[in-house]
């Protein structure tokens, strides 16, 4: 009898051409709770300062934007998609701990969202913080998103309300390749390319600025709000002595009427953005796509998202089962794993993510030669079938020591990092633990071009360890002053480790990542599955294009 | 048998001209064709796509939308009804149900009249010939005088031995024309004369009845049948007490708290009143009954199908059309007294397109969505309108009859508010909240009806508390209009991406909303957060406390709302029209309004430019200014005039305003493109 039920149970579990993954974690296990706890705390910190983040500019600035009868930022993206779209916001704590922490989100607000119906790629400026103005990590941001819409072929829409390049920073704005200058660039190209590029100017763009709302497909300015000029009332004073008005410089009227600058004449934030759902309603927009079917009803995990706070933890050192994250992230928590049973500390397998079929890479452990060999495998079948990746990394590196090296571990690494860089399908990374050495480019880093990476709040990035860089360290310093004749003491290897060790812990949290724009931003293990699924549902928008892969060294 | 009776209906009658229209001639056209009688329907300009053109098997216009040169029109439908070999002619109610000459032409014109025979139509249309009759066959009438001699001493004397409260009646009167009722001798004389004006101007007649008035009785009415073979019958009585406007609006059969006793001598009496005048098809008599007393009198009696029959219908287990149409063709009765039998209980409500707080008036316009009920077993649902349709102001603003059987009174009322809680419609007021409160008022409930039933109990019909919103409801409000938006903002093309169901999510934040609605003039401030879990929100109204809610829209029969705040599930119907959010519950309707954007109010549709001022469209030459400063302008008002290229550019208001300023130009002077010649002031921010 017994063993009809464990049939019974299993042929349950087996259906849809996969098995059902993952397991009930046991909820009093003190391992369980102490992970879940400091979890718990990791989320809390990031909703706080997400929370802060949101917020804008200083008090003054958005009380004197809002008088004027202005939306802020984040409301206007709102009003702008539809009702009951989620907004896939990207890198809201750009700029963390930058510049003195006065320029929340670097001033601008890059999100996907739905507007009538499609996906759209919005990048609106925050007038509340410092006017608005471009600092370097603002045009990084600005670029990171039009990477997102060329790459995704997302309709741009640009919220535009800046004071133009922050002056003193010009150097690090204005000349350089991926600086000010490109994102003009990129609109010609992206025009070019057939993918639209829509403005509002609801506040003012000055000189560089300017050309945002003149790049453009089609543009809308607000009355007595908006202003596009080359060089504002004083510069014009300075260079021709004309006195003139922002507003017959530059305003609705000028440029609706005579200049042709701008299309749709609005007269207020609210006008101007159903104005410019009236734009995206028109632009015909993907109906040459060929219907593509997806199921409508997508089953759920059936494992709870919220168990990972207590499966994962903060303590990078504590292993986990991957299986245990896929369970709880691709439908129905069924997965097909690929090669279960050869190079097991990575683990390949087949789901679907609201109905979208993906091809999971995780990590259980470093990488080794078979393990790398079956991953570069994998990566070629999703090519060859069409099937987006999804990374999850939890990586300390490749398998170092003379045995990995004579088993060709260089060669191997080498096979997965070409397979990687090669795979041109949508590839989704997410950081939920370490990220380490050049484990980070065999699954996908950054260097890596994946559609969209993002981090969980614990994860840590860093060319290696803190501890493992601090010992190198210690060992070629105690090297040197031995070969000097000195004696070395155990102060002199703290006094060596300590600062490194500070140093790599650091800038290897993910705030100090976000900042940078290392990544496309943080998220709470709970929203892993929307996040992926938000992200890939922007990603499909392209075709999928094919991947020609490099030489493998055999 | 039942078989050759069916055959005798096809040789005598077998296509009929229905010479009505809305519900009564849907309800005609369904009998006729369960009979398996062709239809024939007619319509005027207004009822083109009507549903009673749509159900019948032919259909002739005949006229344009006012009643008199359409439904009125007896030339031309006795015209239709022999081109289209139609053998008979049913009208209805209403219309030429009760004219004597349309009538009388039917029968000239060898086209049966579905209905009583002239002599009886005209009988009973005289008020005075009528009570004549009924007191000499023995049917109690009111005291009162019904004579020739109109001198003042005459009506004085009269009054006086017929006793105060008195009723003066003009004699040719009707509809409450040309009546007055004198509380005392004193005001007699003024009441007579003011009587005798209106009657004058109305009826071109100023002779007077007078009848002893009955402080706040009951209408009760009999329906009655009869054959062309002398049989007659009654079908039990029904009471239309509760009224407004001197018109029904909630009918119920049999009357309640009547003893079997009482039933049976208002049955008898009326089967007396209609073999008096040779009465035949079928008829109700009207009786006024002493609320204590049960004392009755004739009042008049109706020649034609009522708007209430279906209450009998249900009670009795008929079919009164073909009871109609089987004794318009010569059949005998169906059924002798004995054999018709009472069951249960059956109340009709009329809805109306109309203002109940506004004293009743009538509304008409487009019936922008409309829900009705579902007609189940023992509930009808009697209609000739549906959604998109008009209320048209040539007609009756009734939109449908609800009528609904249960085996007593109690379960009856039951039903039939929890089938008016069931009825949506935007685009028009109804009645259907004041029939709610009425078919649940106490005094109601324990059979208290009389006719002034409605002035008495005013604060309980009209509950002061109709006039506040509750905070459910606002979050009600505010929540089915965030799913209902978020349901439709996909356009439903090829394109749909993959199905992450949208939960209005953000990044490691909440969404927090801010909905601004209106209650009437009041502001209901609704702030939406939502929450984590799928359908869940945190609502707060008026910036009070945060209220746990979830909720979410189902399709049946309309759109289903089903709320939980905090902790209180409730299952409310749901719409969204125009700007307007409904929320219906066992109360009824209650309605909250989106505020116009301050855009869409400054500009006119597909106008975006700027609404303050008014600019040359043209390089051109200023022909004359025809405003100037301080000017109050209507839009589209010509504002000046340019001259260009020989064509003349009449400029135009954008908008209703003020003129601010006019540029100092004259005639001939040049003026560029875009070149603004008036000004308006600014509209004042809403």
């Amino acid at each position: 009898l017994l063993r009809g039920i464990r049939r019974l149970r299993n042929q349950n579990r087996q259906y849809h051409g996969a098995t059902v993954i993952g397991s009930e974690p046991n909820k009093n296990d003190p391992y369980y709770q102490e992970n879940k706890a400091r979890m718990d705390e990791l989320v809390e910190e990031l909703r706080q300062k997400t929370n802060v983040a949101v917020k804008g500019g200083p008090d003054e600035a958005i009380k004197r934007h809002t008088a004027r009868g202005k939306l802020l930022v984040r409301d206007r993206i709102n009003r702008l998609v539809d009702e009951g779209s989620d907004v896939l916001e990207l890198s809201t704590l750009a700029a963390d701990g930058l510049y003195k922490g006065q320029v929340p989100s670097a001033g601008i607000v890059t999100a996907i969202g739905k507007v009538q119906g499609r996906d759209c790629l919005i990048v609106a400026n925050d007038a509340t913080v410092k006017a608005g103005t471009y600092f370097p990590i603002t045009v990084k941001k600005h670029l990171r998103a039009q990477a997102i819409a060329q790459e995704c072929r997302l309709p741009c829409i640009y919220l535009v309300d800046s004071g133009g390049a922050h002056l003193p920073d010009q150097a690090d704005v204005f000349p350089d390749r991926e600086h000010f200058g490109r994102i003009f660039y990129n609109q010609a190209n992206m025009s070019a390319d057939g993918i639209p590029q829509i403005s509002v100017v609801m506040g003012s763009c000055t000189a560089g600025g300017a050309y945002i709302p003149s790049m453009s497909d089609e543009s809308i300015i607000i009355k007595e709000q908006g202003t596009i000029f080359l060089a504002g009332p004083p510069l014009v004073k300075a260079a021709t002595g004309e006195t003139v008005s922002s507003e017959d410089l530059g305003g609705a009227d000028l440029h609706c009427r005579q200049s042709g600058v701008t299309d749709h004449y609005a007269l207020d934030d609210e006008h101007s953005l159903y104005l410019a759902r009236n734009v995206v309603a028109n632009l015909n927009w993907n109906n040459d796509q060929k219907a593509r079917i997806y199921p409508t009803n997508v089953d759920e995990p059936i494992h709870d998202i919220d168990d990972l706070h207590g499966i994962v933890g903060a303590n990078i050192q504590r292993p986990f089962d991957i299986r245990e994250v896929i369970a709880r992230v691709v439908d129905g928590s069924r997965f097909h794993e690929f090669k279960q049973l050869y190079g097991e500390t990575l683990v390949c397998g087949f789901a679907s993510i609201y109905g979208h079929p993906i091809g999971v890479i995780g990590n259980n452990g470093v990488l080794q030669s078979e393990a790398a060999l079956k991953g570069s495998h994998f990566i070629q079948l999703c090519a060859a079938r069409k099937i987006p990746l999804l990374f999850l990394q939890n990586i300390t590196g490749f398998m170092v020591g003379r045995e990995a090296e004579a088993g060709g571990i260089a060669k191997n690494g080498a096979k997965m990092v070409t397979a990687v860089s090669c795979f041109k399908g949508p590839k989704i990374t997410v950081l939920v633990g370490g990220s380490f050495g050049a484990g980070n480019y065999g699954m996908c880093g950054r260097a890596y071009s994946p559609s969209f990476l993002y981090m969980w709040p614990n994860a840590r990035i860093s060319v290696m360890g803190g501890p493992q860089a601090a010992t190198v360290l210690s060992l070629v310093s105690k090297d040197k002053a031995e070969r000097s004749g000195k004696v070395w003491t155990e102060e002199d290897d703290r006094k060596v480790r300590a600062p490194l060790e500070n140093q790599f812990e650091m800038e290897g949290k993910p705030y100090f990542s976000t900042a940078r724009i290392w990544d496309d931003g943080i998220l709470a293990p709970r929203d892993t599955r929307k996040v992926i699924g938000l992200s890939l549902s922007a990603a499909l928008n392209a075709p999928f294009k094919e991947s020609k892969f490099g030489v493998f060294r055999m | 048998s039942h078989v050759e009776r069916k055959a005798d209906i096809k040789r005598n009658i077998n296509k009929v001209l229905i010479a009505n229209r809305g519900e009564i001639a849907c309800r005609v056209m369904r009998t006729a064709k369960k009979l398996g009688i062709q239809t024939v329907a007619v319509y005027s300009d207004a009822d083109k796509h009507a549903m009673h053109v749509e159900m019948a098997d032919k259909a002739y216009h005949i006229g344009p939308s006012p009643t008199a040169l359409s439904y009125l029109n007896a030339e031309k439908i006795l015209e239709v009804a022999k081109r289209s070999k139609s053998q008979a002619i049913h009208p209805g109610y209403g219309f030429l149900s009760e004219n004597v000459e349309f009538c009388e032409r039917c029968a000239n014109e060898g086209v049966i009249f579905v209905g009583p025979p002239t002599s009886a139509i005209r009988d009973m249309g005289i008020k005075s010939t009528s009570k004549a009759i009924m007191a000499n066959a023995g049917v109690p009438i009111v005291k009162g005088y019904h004579g020739e001699g109109q001198s003042f001493d005459r009506l004085l004397s009269e009054a006086k031995r017929i006793g105060f409260p008195l009723m003066i009646k003009a004699v040719r009167g009707g509809g409450g024309k040309g009546m007055r009722i004198a509380m005392t001798e004193a005001e007699f004389e003024t009441q007579l004369e003011s009587a005798k004006r209106e009657s004058l101007k109305s009826f071109g007649d100023d002779n007077m009845l007078l009848e002893q008035y009955i402080t706040d009785p009951r209408h009760v009415e009999v329906q009655v049948f009869a054959d062309m073979h002398g049989n007659a019958v009654h079908l039990f009585e029904r009471d239309c007490s509760v009224q407004r406007r001197h018109q029904k609006i909630i009918e119920e059969a049999p009357a309640p708290g009547l003893s079997e006793e009482t039933r049976r001598s208002l049955g008898e009496a009326a089967v007396r009143a209609a073999k008096a005048v040779g009465y035949v098809g079928a008829g109700t008599v009207e009786f006024i009954l002493h609320r204590q007393t049960h004392e009755f009198h004739f009042m008049e009696m109706n020649t034609r199908l009522q708007v209430e029959h279906p209450i009998t219908e249900m009670i009795t287990g008929t079919d009164l059309v073909e009871w109609q149409l089987r004794i318009a063709s010569g059949e005998p009765l169906p059924f002798t007294q004995e054999e018709i039998l009472r069951k249960g209980h059956a109340v009709e409500c009329r809805i109306y397109a109309e203002e109940p707080r506004a004293g009743f008036l009538p509304r008409a316009g487009t019936l922008h969505r409309l829900t009705q009920p579902v007609a189940e077993e023992n509930v009808r649902i009697e209609t000739g309108v549906r959604q998109g349709q008009e209320v048209s102001v040539h007609y009756d603003p009734m939109i449908a009859k609800l009528v609904v059987w249960g085996q007593d009174r109690n379960e009856a009322l039951a039903k039939t508010r929890r089938k008016l809680s069931e009825y949506q419609v935007a685009g028009l007021e109804t009645n259907v909240n004041f029939l709610l409160r009425l078919s649940g008022a106490n005094a109601f409930v324990s059979g208290d009806v009389h006719t002034a039933f409605i002035p008495q109990h005013e604060a309980e019909l009209f509950p002061e508390s109709d006039l506040e919103l509750t905070e459910e409801k606002a979050v009600q409000a505010a929540l089915g209009y965030i799913i209902k938006s978020q349901l439709e903002s996909s356009p439903n093309d090829t394109w749909k991406g993959i199905s992450v169901t949208p939960t209005s999510w953000r990044s490691n934040y909440q969404l927090q909303k801010k909905i601004n609605l209106k209650f009437g003039e009041k502001d209901v401030r609704v702030a939406v957060k939502f929450e984590a879990a799928p359908n869940s929100y945190s609502v707060s109204v008026n910036d009070g406390q945060w209220l746990s809610a979830e909720a979410f829209l189902t399709s049946q029969n309309g759109l289903r709302l089903i709320t939980k705040v905090n902790d209180k599930t409730s299952n409310v119907g749901f719409l969204t029209y125009d700007r307007e959010i409904h929320v219906y519950d066992e109360n009824g309707q209650t309605v909250l309004h989106l505020p116009v954007p301050k855009y869409e109010s400054k500009v006119g549709a597909g106008d975006s430019l700027s609404s303050d001022s008014a600019s040359s469209p043209t390089p051109g030459v200023l022909e004359k200014i025809l405003v100037t400063a301080g000017d109050k302008v209507v839009k589209s008002q010509p504002l000046f005039v340019v001259i260009a290229m020989k064509m003349e550019y009449v400029v135009r208001s954008p908008r209703d305003g003020v003129i601010s300023t006019v540029a100092d130009l004259k005639q001939g002077d040049a003026v560029g493109k875009g070149a603004v010649v008036v000004s308006l002031q600014e509209e004042l921010s809403q």
